[in-house]
């Protein structure tokens, strides 16, 4: 049995105090915590943002950005969670949830 | 005590809440933020009065609450400011919160507690209730027992929090000490600016490559934040020592972890705060008549001086514990809890008479110290605890 007493090599270094380099919550991907994920259907969706305005994290993202004009909207799947709130405020009813796992097997990568 | 080289010092009349902002005045202080707070008001009221009179170069900032007073000193800290803060009572409650924020932050905040009791009943006057509800918060806790000490320790304290990365906290005695109005021997407004000097550059909001503050840390990591912080606050003892004795130097006044007043006394009171000289004087007083009593006097709580207090204990038979505040249910009071812990850990066998005393204000007078004296001597249980209800 080890020593009780000894203290053990951390996950990564612990800086004073706690701080980290700019920007380190775009490195934290969160996309594991999702039960379910926004599907955008482009047919339906015209852009209007709702979803970008109630979305609690930065996960809406504009489909064409380097356009000037209106952009019909992507979901960020990195650090999306799976609320929900973005289809239940979606005007056109252009957003669907999926249960993650219909997905995979959808996918055929499982 | 370290040689005294004298420096050009000036006698004034301050009551303690005044000799606080003095010495802020003179510590190069650069963000005050604070809300007035009965005892404490005058600290607050001055440093405002030297703000206008430009006497005071840093930044003052009024604001709505406590809370928001330790907030800013914490914004003010990351971006590299020297902070200082003042409170009392329901105040240090108020800010609680943010008390863990700055210490866990590692932020060199300087803060000043008025001490006073806590609302339910309502009251004013002085005990250590305050204090002791945030006394497991990470802030160095310093004692005083008088205007000049409280003068002295304001302004090292600075150097020990910017040297350890910890804030700290200066307990004057409400009313006791905030206003009753003292000689103080000031050190002229150069020397303290050399003995302060500028805070050290560390890791800031400021730095030009952006970095984020407040992290979260889950169970992977959060408990080595916390390993971290409680080594930093136990070694702090050798840098506050450093800084006291560097001060003497310029000062002749050196404080110290603790007071030793008559050693190797049969029973020796043990107390924090304004207390300890009504203490010394009865103890004085029951020498002549050939009684053996003493006082030791923390300067520190947080880090607790052990090994001192440890060499405190040689011929001591009984220890009176004096405590301003109560922990309900608890075997004994905050400060008995402690020495008792400590005697445990070290094997030492002493008698304990843990007192609850002075709530609320209620005075200690010399004849109420010598009733203490005189039934610790007498008393032949190994431990026991009371309320003392002294002088009103």
């Amino acid at each position: 049995m080890s020593d009780p007493r000894v203290r053990p090599v951390g996950p990564y270094p612990i800086s004073q105090g706690g701080w980290h380099e700019g920007g380190s919550s775009k490195a934290y991907v969160t996309n594991d915590w999702r039960l379910e994920k926004p599907v955008v259907d482009l047919e339906k969706c015209v852009g209007c943002l709702y979803c970008w305005v109630y979305c609690p994290e930065p996960a809406i993202d504009l489909l064409d950005r380097a356009g000037k004009g209106p952009s019909k909207v992507r979901i960020d799947y990195d650090h999306c969670k799976g609320c929900g709130i973005c289809q239940q405020v979606c005007p056109p009813k252009a957003i669907k949830m999926v249960p993650e796992e219909e997905e995979i097997a959808n996918n055929g990568s499982i | 005590m370290a040689q005294f080289e004298p420096v050009q010092t000036r006698k004034s009349l301050l009551t303690g809440d005044e000799a606080v902002a003095h010495a802020v005045r003179q510590s190069s202080v650069d963000l005050v933020a604070a809300y007035p707070i009965t005892p404490q008001t005058i600290i607050v009221e001055r440093i405002a009065d030297f703000a206008a009179s430009g006497a005071f170069t840093g930044q003052f900032v009024p604001v709505e609450s406590e809370h928001s007073a330790m907030s800013a000193c914490i914004g003010g800290a990351l971006a590299g400011a020297r902070a200082f803060t003042a409170t009392a009572s329901q105040g240090l409650a108020l800010m609680h919160e943010m008390l863990y924020a700055a210490s866990g932050l590692r932020l060199p905040i300087s803060m000043a507690i008025a001490n006073r009791a806590l609302n339910s009943p309502l009251n004013i006057h002085n005990d250590h209730t305050d204090v002791m509800g945030s006394i497991d918060s990470g802030w160095i806790q310093l004692f005083v027992e008088n205007a000049e000490e409280a003068y002295d320790r304001v302004i090292q304290s600075f150097r020990i929090a910017e040297a350890v990365n910890l804030p700290v906290a200066i307990n004057l005695d409400g009313f006791t000490l905030t206003h009753s109005t003292e000689p103080v021997e000031m050190l002229s407004d150069e020397v303290v600016r050399g003995f302060v000097g500028r805070p050290p550059k560390r890791d800031s909001l400021m730095d030009e490559a952006p970095k984020s503050f407040g992290l979260m840390s889950l169970p992977d990591s959060y408990q080595f934040f916390k390993d971290d912080q409680s080594r930093a606050t136990t070694g702090s003892s050798v840098t506050i020592s450093q800084v006291e004795g560097e001060y003497a130097k310029l000062s002749g006044r050196e404080h110290g972890p603790l007071k030793i007043f008559r050693p190797g006394s049969k029973v020796m009171m043990v107390m924090l705060g304004s207390y300890a000289g009504t203490a010394r004087t009865t103890a004085r007083r029951m020498k002549n008549d050939g009684e053996q009593v003493g006082v030791i006097s923390l300067g520190w709580l947080r880090p607790f001086p052990e090994k001192q207090f440890l060499d405190a204990l040689e011929g001591v038979e009984t220890l009176m514990i004096m405590d301003r505040s109560v922990s309900y249910g608890a075997p004994a009071g905050p400060l008995a809890s402690d020495v008792m812990s400590l005697l445990y850990r070290y094997g030492i066998k002493r008698k304990v008479i843990a007192v609850t005393y002075g709530l609320g204000g209620r005075g200690f007078l010399e004849e109420d110290a010598m009733r203490l004296f005189r039934y610790a001597g007498k008393s032949g249980s190994s431990f026991e605890s009371f309320f003392f209800y002294g002088g009103e």
